[in-house]
């Protein structure tokens, strides 16, 4: 009786220490399993939104700045159209709001600048886990938005950019919510200078609750969609699509 | 006889008495820490890998000090043995430790109600004015390093370093890791600007993140070790049935 138990415990811990090791690879590699651990992953985003309601990321000063703000992703854009607009100070360049909108828009950099301008100091998280506190100012998103008549369908805002990663367009997306709280802006100002290629000249994204891979640099064009589905590989942004990242990037 | 009620029957417990030893409560919820905390473990020191510099403060990236490198930025500071999945992935790594997180924390929070509630934790875990005195620790100590453990009924009860190393995990190490992890959310931080200032900054929480999962790592290691020098057959068995042989004493007739 005592052998068998015996047996039977070391049995079961070798067994469960090996499972362990070598079954979690094939678990990752299983796509149900992988939904499953999404799925659960999904309960983040919900508990957050019910959590976080329309609660402003902490604003830090001057002396909280980061020394250098590192940049990250494309610092670079190869398109020689960009090229051309980046050389002529983007002085040619529009934004483009167009999709489910009553008044599709075309907005030179001197056009937002002339907006109501909001100044922030935020910290931005990496999704690699650094972080850095830089000083951003644009006018609201939800204002320009405002000024294009959002179509009762429009869910989500979906920034098109100049820049390619592995060959492939990139794009980000978010959602109404963050789209128009009041630190969602388009920079086009960063640490009192222009914004900078590698920060994403003419103008990025700053949606200040979200990680660093949702701010999405040299947006060229807003598009206000119903759905993600049908866009590029369908989950609503390049690391999305293409690395598995969560669209819901709070956590 | 059970452990809550205290000894019973006509005499105390001797060695070599089969006694109930663990409530099925801290059975489950030890078998469920084993799996979600080695699964958090090795899925966040891929998430680790991704930028493996801990800095002190609010910010912290490549150009600012770090008080440890682990490895070279272009470096993967831990191997495939390690993490969860086994080639690089931090996306795959982040779905692992996030779902698991839940589980961590319900599993956490149920324990904790019951055995509050319950008094179970009061009952094994409170330690005595005298088990606080330094003499009596020292006495612990020095027993635990010569090997000699408790045996017969003096083995009933936790002695007061397990009572430290249980408390300590229980009160101190999970609860720290629960919050310095959700600290590192940037949507929380909105939301509970509180969290992140009991860390002094996002990176601080980061590096306690760490710190706590290294000190859990530490008390997993004693902990094997003290199973192995306590008899694992007993003690494993005391885990999933329940059921504890008291040790007998080196002179005892078996």
């Amino acid at each position: 009786m005592i052998v068998t138990r015996r047996h039977a415990l070391r049995l079961g811990a070798a067994g469960a220490g090996g499972l362990l090791l070598s079954g979690c690879d094939a678990l990752n590699d299983s796509a149900t399993f992988k939904q499953g651990l999404a799925g659960v992953g999904r309960l983040h985003e919900v508990t957050q939104r019910a959590i976080i309601g329309d609660s402003l990321a902490r604003e830090f000063t001057e002396a909280d700045l980061s020394p250098v703000f590192k940049a990250n992703g494309s610092l670079r854009v190869a398109d020689p159209a960009y090229r051309a607009l980046l050389a002529g100070g983007f002085a040619a360049w529009a934004l483009r709001v167009d999709g489910l909108v009553h008044r599709p828009l075309d907005l030179p950099l001197s056009a937002l600048q002339a907006m109501p301008q909001r100044t922030q100091i935020t910290r931005h998280d990496c999704v690699e886990g650094w972080s850095a506190i830089g000083k951003w100012q644009g006018p609201e998103l939800g204002a320009i938005l405002a000024a294009a008549g959002l179509l009762p369908s429009a869910r989500f805002v979906v920034f098109h950019c100049a820049d390619k990663l592995e060959g492939k367009p990139f794009y980000e997306s978010i959602d109404l919510i963050e789209a128009f709280h009041v630190q969602t802006i388009l920079a086009w100002r960063m640490n009192d200078a222009p914004l900078t290629e590698p920060h994403g000249a003419p103008i990025r994204l700053r949606v200040e609750r979200q990680l660093g891979y949702k701010q999405a640099k040299f947006i060229m064009r807003i598009e206000l969609r119903e759905s993600l589905a049908g866009l590029y590989g369908g989950q609503g942004g390049f690391w999305e699509d293409n690395r598995g990242y969560q669209w819901w990037a709070g956590i | 006889m059970s452990l809550d009620s205290g000894p019973s029957g006509p005499s105390a417990p001797a060695g070599g008495d089969l006694v109930r030893r663990h409530a099925l409560a801290t059975r489950l919820w030890h078998w469920t820490n084993a799996l979600t905390i080695l699964v958090m473990l090795m899925s966040g020191l891929m998430i680790l890998n991704a930028h493996p510099r801990l800095y002190w403060g609010h910010y912290g990236s490549d150009h600012d000090a770090a008080w440890l490198v682990l490895a070279e930025m272009d470096d993967i500071a831990f191997p495939g043995w390690m993490t969860i999945p086994t080639d690089y992935s931090l996306a795959d790594a982040r779905l692992w430790h996030f779902a698991f997180a839940w589980v961590l924390v319900l599993a956490f929070s149920a324990y904790l109600i019951w055995g509050l509630a319950r008094g179970h934790i009061a009952r094994r875990l409170h330690i005595t004015r005298v088990e606080w005195s330094p003499r009596h620790i020292l006495h612990d100590i020095v027993e635990h390093a010569k090997l000699k453990l408790p045996t017969g009924a003096a083995a009933l009860n936790y002695n007061v370093l397990q009572k430290f190393a249980y408390g300590g995990v229980l009160f101190v190490l999970i609860p720290v890791l629960i919050a310095s992890g959700l600290a590192m959310s940037p949507a929380l931080d909105a939301a509970w600007p509180w969290l992140v200032d009991l860390f002094g900054g996002r990176q601080s929480a980061r590096s306690v993140h760490f710190i706590a999962a290294m000190a859990l790592v530490l008390f997993f290691l004693v902990h094997m070790a003290m199973v192995l020098l306590a008899g694992p057959v007993n003690e494993v068995r005391s885990m999933l049935t329940g059921w504890y042989r008291l040790p007998r004493d080196k002179g005892e007739a078996p």
